[in-house]
């Protein structure tokens, strides 16, 4: 697994990288480790699952578990399994790098996301509700 | 000659705490492109806080029952069916309350209690439909409605849609929504795509639509913020868009006030205008930018506005 630290400028070399193929296949699997710290995070063992043909999908739905705002990266997941699709269906197309990029600016999200929630996660348990709060109610 | 009633052509108005502040020019497009369309808002009397975020920290109940108190005042004392809600936020807060107070009898009990103490009739699940503006203008007016109205259109305006994280999260309080052909998807929403296509504009295709702004994180760690929204207007701007268009005031100011922090912090350029969907629909109906509140937006689209012959 990646190391949390290093994700961003690895994102940024594979979205750079001149084999689309190869760099879409990255930064899903970047993707595919953000998560896996999130899950990681929380004392559980990622999933070696896949949903819909792609493990971030399964790794997203564990790590949804219990987290309720942990579902505002749902589709930031499904629009990486979509641009990896899409980059793998037609890897000669003339606008095959603007893709590899525009994947990257997705994987940047889900990085930002998830390592902003770690670093807050005792903080919140959802965007708008705090953990503490509740626990001493 | 007596037009067929419109479909929301009259309805019960909550524009909440943000739209009387930041979001004023939300609030200001919102009841001009009412006007035009001929859409009849009457503001909620009395009307208080949804419970937003503090509330809800200290105890949910007590933001179900804030929120269901604008409702009852809505149903009970004014004899309105539907509620509009512009903002994200009271919009999910108050579809929360219906579903809490549908599902939930502890939910009830304590709204109840409260509503008794507080002297006024307590409101029950199905009294009224919350709709956002978007279900407003869509259901009410509809694309071809708004299309024989336009007056300037958009034609020539690139858009890159952002809905944000609250208007279709969490799937369960959005009944009416991925009901097939014609509905909302949660997972794709599309109304306001679909309004501004109609208005004229070009969609471009954008993955960060309902991708989290970082709105959450304002206070708390400042930098995360700037950050998600540098590369949400970097998509928007790799998407080819000339404008993001938003139809939430906490989104909105948002990308405004980081698009700002992000060039003073981080020396982060970006030329893509930031104005309400609202905004872009009242120019379409030949409003002037002024009574929609441009004039207020911290992202100045004037320049750009004239450029497109709308201002």
């Amino acid at each position: 697994m990646t190391p949390l630290a290093d994700i961003e400028l690895e994102i940024s070399a594979a979205a750079a990288m001149d084999d689309a193929k190869t760099g879409a296949e990255r930064l899903l699997g970047l993707g595919e480790d953000v998560v896996c710290h999130w899950i990681a995070a929380h004392g559980e063992t990622p999933t070696t699952d896949s949903r819909e043909g792609f493990r971030l999908l399964a790794l997203h739905r564990q790590g949804a578990k219990g987290v309720p705002s942990f579902n505002a990266c749902r589709e930031t997941c499904r629009e990486l399994a979509y641009h990896l699709n899409l980059i793998s269906a037609k890897p000669d197309h003339p606008e095959v790098a603007s893709r590899l990029q525009m994947m990257g600016l997705i994987a940047t999200h889900l990085y930002l996301f998830i390592a902003g929630k770690l670093e807050e996660s005792e903080l919140g348990d959802f965007c708008c509700s705090s953990r503490p709060l509740h626990a001493a109610e | 000659m007596n037009e067929t009633p419109k479909k929301y052509g009259r309805v019960a108005y909550y524009p909440g705490c943000a739209l009387e502040g930041s979001g004023h020019a939300y609030n200001c497009s919102t009841q001009e492109v009412g006007k035009v369309l001929g859409l009849e808002l009457v503001e909620v009397d009395n009307w208080n806080c949804c419970g937003a975020m503090e509330v809800k920290n200290v105890d949910p109940k007590l933001q179900t029952y804030l929120s269901s108190r604008v409702m009852s005042i809505a149903a009970n004392e004014m004899g309105f069916d539907t509620v509009m809600a512009p903002c994200n936020g009271c919009y999910h807060n108050l579809k929360k309350a219906e579903y809490d107070l549908e599902h939930d009898p502890e939910t009830v009990a304590v709204v109840e209690r409260i509503s008794s103490k507080a002297g006024h009739e307590t409101y029950k699940s199905g009294q009224v439909e919350t709709i956002h503006a978007l279900d407003w203008i869509k259901e009410g007016i509809g694309e071809e409605g708004l299309k024989a109205r336009v007056k300037n259109s958009l034609k020539g305006i690139r858009v890159a849609n952002y809905y944000g994280c609250m208007y279709t999260r969490p799937r369960h309080i959005f009944p009416e929504k991925d009901q097939g052909p014609g509905s909302e998807s949660t997972l794709q929403p599309h109304f306001m795509d679909d309004l501004l296509a109609a208005a004229g504009a070009e969609n471009v295709d954008f993955p960060l639509k309902t991708a989290c702004c970082g709105g959450a994180h304002t206070l708390s760690d400042s930098d995360m913020s700037t950050k998600l929204v540098m590369n949400i207007l970097r998509a928007a701007e790799a998407s080819g868009a000339d404008v993001v268009a938003t139809e939430c005031p906490t989104c909105h100011s948002g990308l405004e006030m980081h698009q700002v922090r992000g060039e003073k912090r981080f020396g982060f350029k970006s030329k893509v205008k930031i104005l309400y969907f609202t905004q872009l629909l009242g120019l379409a109906l030949g409003v002037k930018p002024k009574p929609l509140g441009v004039h207020e937006n911290i992202s100045d689209s004037m320049d750009f506005l004239k450029s497109k012959g709308l201002a």
